[in-house]
């Protein structure tokens, strides 16, 4: 059965992880290949990086950290941030990523997520989507990090997205992001259950139980989150036990 | 010498990555002599079915492909690079595959989310040389919307995988090889899929 997905997700900037991290004795704290490494070894299914760096000059540093991350870990890597055209794609793929994601450049230009999947494949091919409530059952898009509402309906992006060669959908709710509450497991079902493609849920898994429902009712196929593997609440191995014990097929740590 | 093939659009960095990490020297061959000088050839291939085709006549190399893989030459496809083994797929229905094996490779229909991506299990068939020392259902890693289904495969089926249907996730057959998963994004498993590989021999008696 294919199993459900857990992603660390890692933020970084000038090539190193900004978010805090204080679970295992890093020879390095802020160092995303190690922490990819660490991850890696707990039993991650695949790893997201996203570049917030603020400067484009900087964007070398993340090209590096994918670059020595693709040598030592042998799981699908995500690069995320400041990629707006088909050369930054190439240029992170070609260095060992296997999918980038995309957001602001491609509400900006949708035909970028075609040129994206007909040069390398939908299933290198993430459309990210911020997502806030504005009323019952009903959410916008947000670019820029959440800083600007597009005032597109959340589903009919979605749509489209699939329709323009997306192969997966990295869906963050905005009201739930950074809360540790829970999933908007509303969110991922609406969207679920609308389009063909696999949806990653992100934004407030704090606890096991946050997974064990956004990836039953919420209907989600993988589960992104960053602080609650960051801080050490709980590790990956700890929240697959709990997922499994739950009857969520998950790849255990071998 | 081991080649990978490079056709211009596959992402070969973490197939070379992954035979770094267990010390395998290798080469990465773009055409027709380099192909001739391998002792076991690597096709790894993403995207549209279409593309590599094309890509393959291009570099004017579907003879030499057909002609190693007759005489014995190890190979291993990955993903796409197993598809290209048959006559036909469904993403490019005009073209003709590698035709090494009849039979079409065809699209998941529309019940199932697609692309099929993620971590499922393998169903070994027998006891292939490929998989070997893998346990009795690894996961492993996948990232596709067309399959080999079992009945073009038949008895060169090495592992079955489920995803709404039982379809084709490996063949086995003589010095041939191919794998619909991503060994070089499976971990541990992975680079023992590689190893495996790289120990087997050809099987094919040399006239």
């Amino acid at each position: 059965m294919l199993a459900k997905r857990i992603i660390p997700c890692l933020d970084v900037t000038d090539g190193r992880v900004v978010k805090g991290v204080n679970f295992v004795a890093l020879r390095d704290a802020g160092d995303p290949v190690e922490l990819a490494d660490i991850y890696n070894r707990d039993g991650a299914d695949e790893l997201v990086f996203l570049d917030i760096t603020a400067s484009s000059d900087h964007r070398e540093t993340m090209i590096h950290v994918v670059e020595d991350t693709a040598r030592k870990v042998f799981i699908p890597l995500t690069v995320g941030g400041g990629i707006r055209s088909i050369t930054d794609a190439r240029t992170v793929l070609t260095v060992g990523a296997d999918k980038v994601s995309i957001n602001t450049a491609a509400i900006e230009r949708p035909g970028l997520i075609t040129e994206i999947s007909e040069e390398f494949g939908a299933q290198a091919t993430v459309l990210a989507i911020d997502a806030r409530r504005s009323k019952p059952g009903v959410w916008n898009v947000f670019t820029y990090g959440g800083r600007n509402d597009t005032g597109i309906d959340v589903l009919e992006w979605a749509q489209r997205g699939e329709d323009l060669g997306a192969g997966e959908i990295l869906l963050t709710s905005m009201d739930c992001d950074g809360v540790q509450e829970g999933f908007d497991c509303d969110l991922t079902r609406t969207v679920s259950r609308n389009t063909r493609i696999p949806i990653i849920a992100s934004g407030g898994g704090g606890h096991p139980e946050d997974f064990v429902r956004v990836l039953t009712d919420g209907e989600a196929d993988a589960a992104l989150a960053a602080s609650i593997f960051h801080y050490g609440t709980h590790t990956i191995d700890d929240l697959k036990n709990v997922l499994n014990k739950a009857g969520v097929p998950v790849r255990m740590r071998c | 010498m081991i080649g990978i093939f490079d056709y211009g659009a596959g992402n070969l960095r973490s197939v070379e990555n992954t035979l770094d990490s267990i010390g395998v020297r290798y080469e990465i061959v773009t055409d027709e002599e380099g192909l001739r000088r391998a002792s076991k050839v690597i096709l790894p291939g993403v995207g549209h079915f279409g593309q590599l085709i094309h890509s393959l006549d291009a570099l004017e190399v579907r003879t030499a492909f057909c002609e190693l893989i007759r005489e014995g030459v190890p190979f291993l496809g990955i993903c796409l690079g197993m598809q290209a083994l048959f006559e036909k797929s469904e993403e490019a229905p005009d073209l003709d595959g590698l035709s090494i094996y009849p039979g079409v490779v065809r699209r998941f229909d529309s019940t199932a989310r697609v692309p099929h991506m993620g971590w499922n299990e393998l169903e070994l068939e027998g006891r292939p040389r490929l998989l070997g020392d893998v346990g009795e259902h690894p996961y492993v890693y996948f990232a596709h919307s067309y399959y080999v289904p079992t009945e073009i495969a038949g008895k060169r089926t090495a592992a079955l995988c489920n995803y709404g249907i039982d379809y084709v996730a490996a063949i086995e057959y003589q010095n041939v090889f191919g794998v619909q998963f991503h060994p070089e994004k499976s971990g541990v498993l992975g680079q023992k899929v590689m190893r495996n590989f790289l120990a087997a021999e050809s099987l094919v008696v040399k006239s």
